[in-house]
């Protein structure tokens, strides 16, 4: 389907769903490296999302309006350090999707500022084990996608597949950052959390894309 | 009446924010204690609550606000609460002991201290806090092996009177994290505050300053010129 408003908002619904279905998987790649928070905080921040979505009177207008809500409310529900990484992320990407509908290379500019405000809220770079290292290599796939001119909905494809690989490679890191790297090497051999949850809501964004 | 400065308390709980409210205000009845733990359903850090605190610490005591912070999502959720808010040039982040941090800002808020004083007591308390001569907690050996491909090391003395103390130690960490690059000072994270003011260095004092990697001159020259300069205490 075509990127725009309605897009926007089944993307954050379906992203509700598969965080809800992964609570429980979440929760337990947390437990082993973390505090065991975050499948139940980002269940928690999703729900409240779809709720305000569901609420509201008047049908968002860009893209960037839906981005927003989501951030502002995953700011103040989700209780964890995801809460201020995802909330800037979103409140990111929503300043330059003011759109009614995203192009390939808008889609691109959508993940670029995703990534950037994680990274200066986080301060984390890739290779220490946390979602820089799920997004870093989405928004590279994405560039190069839209770059051989892709359509938005193939540059998501790609995206999410290199989240989902991003996730999986943290595997053998050493965690640095977060409440991992009290573990040090025991951090070694789990799969991080927050590049997981990444993975999902890029795969989600992806599906939707596509149908 | 109540002091100049405020203190906000950022726990992940709501029982360890409110009994380190309990705690300091034994030695500070007149000073704005204001807890932000926890979030409605138990342990987390909450946006609201934090930006609430500020808001109240900033409109009551026109000498600004300290927030201390225990783990680390708590620091991120009062990084982005500082974006939120008009006045945020009036609000310090001491990176410090909770409990230690927070009764030593409180007394010095207590007797009178303005924001940088409330500020530095709770960095000096995180110094008393840890073993004599203790390095950074994440300081390691790795970066301190020498002939290391592309390391970089300078000496270079101290010309104010005081050395690293909590002012100068801040500016060092500050110019250090972001230059982007690892420094290594006496062997210990010259990005920590903490850990540059646990060496104890006093003036006239030489120190070596080491990096590697990318960028490492440039960094090390940039803690060197700082140095040389005298921090504005010469
Ligand atoms: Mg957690």
């Amino acid at each position: 389907m075509a990127l725009d408003v309605a897009w926007a908002q089944t993307w954050v619904r379906r992203t509700a769903e598969v965080i809800a279905e992964n609570r429980d998987e979440l929760i337990e790649l947390d437990r082993q490296i973390g505090d065991g928070d975050h499948g139940e905080n980002m269940k928690r921040g999703f729900t409240a999302v779809v709720a305000k979505l569901d609420g509201l009177e008047a049908p968002p207008e860009q893209v960037g309006d839906v981005l927003k809500l989501v951030a502002t409310t995953l700011m103040s529900t989700v209780g964890g350090a995801a809460g201020p990484l995802y909330g800037t992320a979103y409140l990111r990407a929503a300043k330059v999707a003011g759109l009614a509908e995203l192009d390939g290379p808008a889609v691109v500019a959508v993940l670029e500022a995703a990534l950037e405000g994680i990274v200066a809220r986080g301060k984390a770079t890739t290779g220490e084990k946390t979602m820089v290292d799920a997004w870093t290599p989405a928004v590279n796939a994405a560039q190069e996608a839209s770059g051989n001119g892709s359509s938005p909905a193939a540059v998501l494809d790609v995206a999410a597949a290199a989240a989902e690989a991003g996730a999986t490679a943290t595997i053998p890191m050493l965690a640095t950052k977060g409440r991992a790297s009290y573990l040090g090497e025991r951090s070694i051999g789990h799969q991080d959390p927050g590049a997981t949850s990444t993975a999902l809501i890029l795969r989600a964004a992806a599906d939707t894309a596509a149908a | 009446m109540t002091a100049g400065v405020a203190l906000v308390l950022v726990s992940h709980s709501a029982d360890v924010a409110a009994g380190t409210a309990e705690i300091a205000g034994q030695m500070a009845p007149d000073v704005l204690l204001l807890p932000a733990g926890g979030i409605p359903e138990g342990i987390g850090t909450s946006v609201d609550r934090v930006m609430a605190a500020v808001e109240e610490g900033l409109q009551t005591c026109p000498g600004g606000v300290v927030v201390m912070t225990d783990l680390g999502s708590a620091v991120l959720t009062t990084d982005l609460v500082l974006e939120m808010v008009d006045d945020a040039e009036r609000v310090k982040v001491p990176r410090a002991p909770f409990v230690e941090g927070a009764v030593a800002a409180a007394v010095a808020a207590q007797q009178g201290g303005d924001l940088a004083a409330v500020e530095a007591a709770a960095l000096e308390a995180g110094v008393s806090f840890a073993p004599e001569g203790a390095a950074a907690p994440e300081a390691s050996d790795e970066v301190d092996a020498a002939g290391q491909d592309g390391q970089v090391t300078a000496l270079v003395t101290l010309r104010n009177p005081l050395g690293l103390h909590a002012r100068t130690a801040a500016q060092v960490a500050r110019a250090v994290a972001d230059a982007g690059v690892p420094v290594r000072i006496e062997g210990v994270d010259g990005a920590s505050v903490l850990a540059l003011m646990a060496l104890g260095t006093t003036g006239g004092q030489e120190i070596t300053v080491s990096a590697t990697g990318p960028d490492a001159q440039s960094a090390v020259d940039t803690v060197v010129a700082l140095v040389e300069g005298g921090f504005g205490e010469v």
